[in-house]
């Protein structure tokens, strides 16, 4: 395909790039790579979240013929190296304490893995347990044990647990209390979840020649970790090179390192390539969703019209910042909706507990506070007896409609109220329910990105090939696919003859990270001007070559017109480089600035917006639910290519079920994850998909990336949790406000819902 | 005060296995717990197969054992002694197959980590049940997580070329 014949790649279902390669087995994440004469690298951890360690002896493990080494906190110099992206909080390795259970407090190298985990396993730690923190209410006693050393701490809340909080208000709060006469309040709570990618974590770490360090990791932003380790192990940027395979499955737990300055410790100290590869378990340990409780406030006039909102969101992050502040900050800006309302006051906190330190994952925030903010609609609707739907479209902006207000405004930027109409319209809202059934609908918002740098460059090579070099990491949203697609339009070359070059450091430029769905905007941009360059520069050589004056030529997608006619930009580019062939190569910068004061840095390049609505059915003699519908209606811009459209929104969707009805991390009263493994913690799988699903997008070409797009990775599970908290609350007559909503919760809420007034 | 204490584990390979793999007759010396799984991938190099949970609750180790669909990585090497085992490469050796092909076409693939596993699974179910509906492939594919819930393409990838495989015959 080609712009030549007319036919358009972008928007068609063009087939995955890398896509042969996954079906039949031949695609290498990083465990599939050899590395030869690879050294493997096992942890010891403890089974407790909090301990002070009081004795290591790895002699057990070291005296083993094949062991290379046992590494402890005791090998690093002192003080303990640190690192983390807002706060340099993390240690190396477990630094006389235990903050979390999975903690790794020795790092053994051995020949095979087999003998690495013996010896592992082998050493012995002598340890005891602390007063650990382990859910919210413990972490904000009074007297609570800290989590972090307030000593090394420069914050203003470093003598209690809370790492930061986030505030936002605008209009008379007080005021619209005053005036309000139908007040909700409540307290909704959203579980810890873990990302459970189907490639477990792995590193792998090498010393190079010239003293510096090549490090190997599937992670979603290689170049944030080229820094990070740059600065612990005191490497110029030049000597630290990172290689990111594709990651099997990233949603946001790929995103910062962890294990990373160990293994290039490791590395440095052994000279030796060193390979670790976590089982399910341990990555379990490495990543999760910070959990939430939410109390709530809100009020509402007659007519079912938001008066005010008031939030207060505890985010339960864990024993290191990672982006956790971040999460919180960004999730909580949002926690008032895409609503029309005089008067909100949020207050969200930051709060360290001893438990896996949690990070970015798909929603990023957005989802616990919704989950609050959709159910106080939805208990405004049954309070008022005013439909569900009504409520939303009474109070949800239009396009340019401010739905942040104060010193730094957020408007909308989609016609939003498209997405509501179609998602309505496709589950048959207000249609009758046979008894048992039940249907929500809800809507989620999220920010973009609001500051990014992209930069990328493409060769047009003499023989009509070309090599794009794009940072983004495409760990299945399907980047790459996507810059084929541009480069197959804009420099009319054949799909098949296109390559992406991504994932090291050393050959592709800069791109600050793979996350907020932001790649399609940022990184699209700077693959279009790169290609843009491309063509001006066809123009410029073949006006030089042939003497024809520039003003008379025109480049367009694909081709280049003169004064005799117009040829394809490719046999224009063959005539300007001449006998001596060679290449054209473009550059494209995609930056956007911050903005000094914003609460968030800078203003979100686009808002994710989603609508969705769910039909359940619930058992009521278990209490368990069965989805009988679920329709997901994004507001996309433009689709750039259907297939991956349709995969990322019915995915998010999807995984937006597993903490809605599943999945949850639970801890013992040690702080141990008592559900450690597939085996006890579950996600959804072919059978809990609804029986009928239906994705479907909104396209007004209104976003700022190539053609009108918009990022799209994570609308569909901004609002999974209210709408189908919404849909059993209708089946059952009561609602459950605490995720997720397991055959348990509900049944519960059956028995004293019977023997109660219904509550709102 | 307490301590860490793990029973330890023997890890010498002194256990010989002949087995056929892809057509293949392969001869492993493993220790007496290497998982068939690890077996291929670490001693055989065949990596197509992948490791997630290791527990039989994810799939993505999917293959045949002597015709019948297994988890690789409930199973032992020394367990398989003169039986046949299939993998995702043995399934690849003639370019796609018309499930990998509707796989691509139907967006089934996004990170493609468990996808082998899918296409293992699904090769199995088509095998045994041509006819399979909705119902029954979402059924004999519960066994198989794909995190990024590719699932509705996957049962659409599965019915369409489970319609051609019919029209052929
Ligand atoms: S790795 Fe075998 S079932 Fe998960
Ligand atoms: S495609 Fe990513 S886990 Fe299935």
């Amino acid at each position: 395909m080609s712009a030549a014949n007319d036919a358009r790649a972008m928007g068609a279902p063009v087939i995955r790039y890398g896509g042969a390669e996954r079906v039949s087995g031949t695609q290498r994440y990083l465990s599939d790579i050899e590395f030869p004469d690879a050294a493997h690298v096992a942890f010891t951890t403890l089974p407790i979240g909090c301990a002070s360690i009081e004795s290591i002896d790895t002699t057990p493990a070291t005296t083993m013929p094949g062991v290379i080494g046992a590494f402890t906190a005791a090998d690093l110099p002192a003080p303990m190296p640190r690192f983390g992206i807002s706060h340099k909080d993390r240690s190396v390795i477990a630094d006389g304490v235990v903050n979390f259970h999975g903690e790794p407090v020795v790092a053994v190298v051995a020949e095979s893995p087999d003998l690495a985990r013996i010896a592992a396993d082998a050493v012995i730690v002598e340890w005891t347990e602390l007063a650990g923190v382990y859910d919210l209410d413990s972490a904000l006693a009074d007297g609570a044990r800290l989590v972090q050393d307030a000593a090394l701490r420069t914050d203003d809340h470093k003598h209690s647990n809370v790492l930061e909080t986030a505030d936002y208000a605008w209009g008379d709060l007080d005021e619209q209390q005053r005036e309000t006469a139908h007040v909700v309040e409540n307290t909704y709570e959203f579980p810890m979840v873990t990302h459970f990618t189907i490639e477990p974590g792995g590193v792998v770490a090498a010393p190079t020649d010239d003293g510096g360090i090549e490090v190997h990791s599937p992670v979603q932003h290689p170049y944030l970790l080229q820094r990070i380790l740059a600065d612990v192990v005191g490497l110029p940027l030049s000597k630290v090179r990172v290689i990111a395979p594709d990651p099997g499955g990233g949603f946001g737990g790929k995103q910062t390192p962890r294990y990373e300055p160990l293994m290039a410790v490791l590395a440095q100290r052994t000279q030796r390539t060193c390979r670790l590869i976590l089982s399910l378990e341990e990555t379990f340990q490495l990543m999760r969703r910070s959990g939430c409780r939410v109390d709530a406030r809100t009020g509402f006039r007659d007519d079912g019209t938001v008066t005010f909102h008031e939030l207060r969101a505890d985010f339960h992050i864990g024993a290191y910042a990672d982006v956790a502040p971040r999460v919180m900050t960004k999730g909580s800006y949002v926690g008032a909706g895409p609503y029309r309302i005089p008067a909100v006051r949020v207050h969200a906190r930051a709060v360290l507990t001893n438990t896996t330190p949690s990070c970015a994952f798909r929603g990023f925030g957005a989802p616990q506070v919704g989950w609050a903010t959709e159910s106080q609609i939805d208990a405004g609707a049954r309070l008022l007896g005013i439909d569900a739907l009504e409520m939303r479209r009474r109070n949800l902006v239009d396009l340019d409609e401010a739905f942040i207000r104060g010193d730094h405004e957020a408007r909308a930027d989609g016609r939003w109220h498209q997405s509501l109409e179609r998602a309505a319209e496709l589950i048959g809202w207000g249609e009758e329910l046979p008894e048992g059934r039940g249907r929500g609908i809800a809507v989620g918002i999220k920010p973009g990105a609001t500051s990014g740098l992209s930069q990328s460059l493409v060769r047009l090579l003499y023989d009509g090939s070309a090599i794009a070099y794009a940072g983004t990491s495409d760990m299945g949203q399907g980047a790459r696919t996507l810059w084929k697609q541009i480069l197959a339009d804009e420099l009319g070359v054949d799909l098949d003859r296109i390559s992406i070059v991504s994932g090291d450091t050393t050959a592709v430029p800069f791109d600050l990270q793979t996350s907020a769905s932001r790649s399609t905007v940022f990184m699209g941009n700077a693959v279009l001007e790169a290609c843009r360059d491309i063509r001006q520069r066809v123009l410029d050589l073949y006006a030089e070559a042939t003497d024809i004056s520039i003003d008379s030529l025109e480049a367009a997608p694909g081709e280049l017109s003169t004064p005799s006619g117009t040829l394809s930009l490719i046999e224009a580019a063959q005539v300007g480089l001449g006998s001596l062939r060679g290449e054209i190569i473009g550059q494209g910068t995609s930056r956007l600035r911050g903005v000094k004061g914003h609460p968030l840095g800078g203003d979100a390049a686009f808002y994710e917006f989603n609508a969705t609505a769910i039909e359940v059915e619930v058992d009521r003699e278990t209490g368990e639910v069965l989805l009988t519908k679920h329709v997901t209606v994004g507001d996309v811009g433009t689709e750039l290519n259907p297939l991956q459209v349709v995969a990322q929104d019915e995915g998010a969707a999807i995984m937006g079920l597993g903490h809605s009805l599943m999945e949850q991390v639970l801890l013992d009263e040690h702080g141990c994850i008592r559900n450690l493994g597939a085996l006890d913690y579950r996600i959804p799988t072919f059978n809990d998909v609804a029986v009928e699903m239906i994705s479907d997008s909104i396209e007004n070409h209104d976003g700022p990336g190539p053609y009108g797009c918009k990022g799209i990775s994570e609308g569909a599970l901004l609002c999974t949790a209210g709408a189908v908290g919404a849909a059993v609350a209708d089946a059952i007559g009561t609602p459950v406000r605490q995720l997720p909503l397991t055959a348990e919760r509900i049944w519960h809420a059956m028995q004293s819902a019977n023997a109660e007034q219904p509550t709102n | 005060m307490s301590t860490n204490e793990v029973a330890p584990t023997n890890h010498l390979s002194d256990h010989q296995v002949t087995l056929e793999v892809n057509e293949q007759a392969v001869v492993l010396n493993v220790p007496a717990h290497r998982t068939l799984l690890d077996g291929l991938r670490d001693e055989l190099c065949l990596t197509g197969t992948k490791k997630c949970c290791a527990d039989g609750e994810c799939g993505a180790c999917t293959v045949f054992l002597d015709g019948v669909l297994v988890n690789s990585c409930l199973v032992l090497c020394v367990e398989t002694e003169g039986q046949s085992v299939t993998t995702i490469e043995g399934l690849s050796t003639n370019g796609l197959s018309d499930l990998q092909e509707e796989f691509l076409n139907s967006g089934a693939v996004q990170c493609g980590v468990c996808i082998p596993g899918q296409v293992v699974a699904a090769e199995g179910l088509l095998r045994t049940n041509p006819h399979a509906s909705a119902t029954e492939i979402r059924d004999a594919m519960a066994g198989n997580l794909c995190r990024c819930a590719g699932y509705e393409r996957i049962v659409q990838a599965i019915q369409v070329a489970a319609g051609r495989r019919v029209e052929i015959t």
